[in-house]
């Protein structure tokens, strides 16, 4: 540990040294000291975070190579030029820019309607008069715990016999029920001042008005923290898309990708297949780097209760 | 909406008061709930509850996916799942993936928040840095790995040439496809643990420490006798949300051996038994059943065990 400790007593030798030399006179930029902060605090964060980026800078990287600098057996690291062939090799072979266009709208539709739903769900469950909230609070909890994974078939089986296969809206309506959004939010509503709903009981507001003129605008940060996670789920999503769609139109990114790496699976194709991941994983990569607070904490959420 | 009288919000917010009386007022309520949790309410019945109970009925039938009729066969797709050679194997690599990579994410993921510990600058941007891959597309990670681990043209290939090996086939050996899921999916994940673990190493107490740093214990000894046994709610929450996920675990799997030889965990079984070469419904659905009651096993055991510490309202 590299934080200076109180130690008055201490009989490892390492330490010894250590308060002998604070004893002396506390240099904090002397050698040991700098080392030793180095190595215990340094080191292992610069070997972690690279851990995480090397792969995805390769994969950058390698989207702008041709095939001659992929198949090869000295490796090249950076490509001879940042040549965009790739990523209109993938826009040809499959039509790359429908999936993105079909991402963009099932996670924007998908996404609105779960965020509208989980804030009416949790104002209902917190602020409405209503018997057996508790029972479908329990019901709610329930269903968090049950994923979606689990019934892929009797799933596809009700949404092709309701037509829609291959469709936008068949894709997003079975997820559209919101369990977190809702456990989180209500778990929200219920730490807020009853007292910033008096001044609206008095003036008579009705509860629509509580909810989107008071409730609401004090939430912001729940509300961003569910909405980024959804965002980025319904992005991410990938078995329930892959399963009920089998036609380029209505395919998303990742089942997109499933087809290129059909068609591009052989080694000379990784540049192109790399181009693909590109746009699969930056976008996210970009609102995690603008907003990853509300991200990390959304998605770590119920750890730290306890 | 016409005005209402004032009624105090948080006698409003606590269960089991309301619905005594019914007056205009309480029926408007109940109207007013209904709107607004109804939408969701149903969505979640139709898509959640009804398709689980739906799953344990396909479950029971000999039914080939497409096909206009089934035949009710009762238990036969169990029997057959437990008999065949197929579930030692699927229930093999389902346990050696979710140990594995359960046991490899909370290791790493501790060691990972014990440096973000330290009190050196630029640990919160190494702590956003970690997490990352935990919100990026498993298909997207999946491909990038995949070009990684090439025999021919990957990153791995060209090291291991470095010390004068050769490439393991790690698409072709079953069993080395495994072992290559199991470390793209520990890389993704143990991100969640570190930013987890972090948490949890932040609100130790501080005044243990120092009173255990004064009575000379060193830095391991603290960490054994003190830390880690502190930390043992976090372990517990952590092994069961991350056994939860591994259990569910898809994306990786299916983009990186697509054909699932040596990674047919129950999730990607019961996902190529019905939408890969055999349609085979009845069956897929009754391993679906099979993870369901696994999945259940382990939700009800946390609740049993965590009553006391977790606190969900």
């Amino acid at each position: 540990m590299s934080a200076p400790t109180p130690a008055v007593v201490v009989d490892s030798p390492q330490e010894n040294a250590q308060s002998a030399a604070r004893q002396e006179r506390p240099r904090p930029f002397s050698t040991t000291n700098l080392i030793r902060t180095v190595a215990t605090g340094y080191l292992p964060l610069i070997l972690a975070t690279l851990v995480v980026f090397l792969p995805l800078l390769w994969m950058l990287l390698s989207s702008f190579k041709q095939p001659g600098e992929i198949v090869t057996m000295d490796l090249k690291i950076l490509p001879e030029s940042l040549n965009l062939a790739n990523y209109a090799t993938a826009m040809t072979t499959v039509p790359f820019a429908q999936f993105f266009a079909n991402s963009l709208i099932v996670t924007a539709v998908g996404s609105t309607i779960k965020v509208i739903l989980a804030i009416l769900t949790a104002y209902a469950l917190v602020f409405v008069r209503f018997p057996f909230k508790n029972v479908i609070f329990v019901l709610i909890l329930v269903a968090l715990m049950v994923p979606a994974q689990v019934s892929i078939l009797p799933s596809y089986i009700l949404i092709a016999g309701m037509g829609g296969k291959n469709t936008l809206w068949g894709i997003i309506l079975p997820g559209l029920g919101t369990a977190f959004g809702t456990f989180l939010l209500r778990q929200h509503f219920l730490t807020l001042p009853p007292s910033i709903l008096e001044a609206a009981e008095i003036d008579g507001a009705g509860h629509w008005r509580r909810l989107w003129q008071i409730i609401v605008p004090v939430s912001v940060p729940s509300i961003a923290t569910v909405a980024l996670v959804t965002v980025v789920s319904e992005w991410n999503d990938y078995i329930w898309p892959l399963i009920i769609t089998d036609r380029p139109e209505t395919m998303t990114l990742p089942v997109g990708l499933t087809l290129l790496q059909n068609s591009e699976g052989n080694g000379a194709g990784w540049g192109i297949l790399m181009a693909g991941a590109v746009l699969v994983i930056v976008p996210i990569l970009l609102v995690f780097a603008a907003l990853q607070r509300y991200i990390v904490a959304g998605l770590t959420q119920g750890s730290v209760t306890g | 909406m016409p005005a209402e009288p004032p009624v105090p919000p948080v006698r409003a917010a606590k269960p089991g008061q309301a619905g005594k009386r019914w007056s205009t007022r309480s029926r408007r309520e109940f109207f007013v709930f209904l709107a607004m949790a109804l939408p969701n309410l149903a969505l979640i019945g139709t898509f959640t509850y009804w398709p689980l109970i739906n799953n344990i009925y396909y479950s029971t039938l000999d039914w080939t996916l497409g096909s206009a009729s089934a035949t009710v066969v009762g238990l036969q797709n169990y029997v057959t799942f437990f008999t065949s050679e197929e579930a030692s194997t699927v229930l093999g690599t389902t346990a050696i993936f979710t140990l594995v990579t359960v046991g490899g994410s909370m290791v790493l993921g501790l060691l990972v928040a014990l440096a973000l510990n330290s009190k050196v600058r630029g640990t919160t941007f190494a702590r956003s840095a970690v997490f990352a891959p935990y919100v990026l597309s498993g298909v997207g990670v999946g491909l990038v790995w995949l070009f990684i681990f090439d025999p021919g043209y990957g990153v791995l290939a060209w090291i291991l040439r470095g010390f004068g090996q050769q490439s393991p086939q790690w698409i072709n050996d079953p069993q080395l496809s495994l072992v290559m899921v199991i470390i793209v999916y520990v890389w993704k994940n143990l991100g969640y643990c570190a930013v987890v673990y972090l948490a949890g190493l932040q609100s130790l107490p501080r005044d243990v420490m120092e009173a255990a740093a004064l009575d000379g214990a060193n830095g391991a000894r603290r960490f054994f006798s003190i830390s880690l046994p502190l930390l043992s709610p976090t372990t517990f929450f952590l092994l069961i949300t991350t056994m939860l996920s591994s259990l569910q675990a898809f994306d990786l799997i299916r983009i990186m051996t697509p054909l699932g030889n040596g990674t047919s965990t129950l999730i990607y079984e019961a996902y190529l038994q019905a939408f890969g070469a055999y349609n085979r419904a009845g069956y897929s659905a009754a391993i679906s059943v099979v993870l369901f009651a696994i999945l259940l096993i382990i939700t009800v055991l946390q609740l049993r065990f965590v009553e006391r510490k977790v606190h969900y309202s």
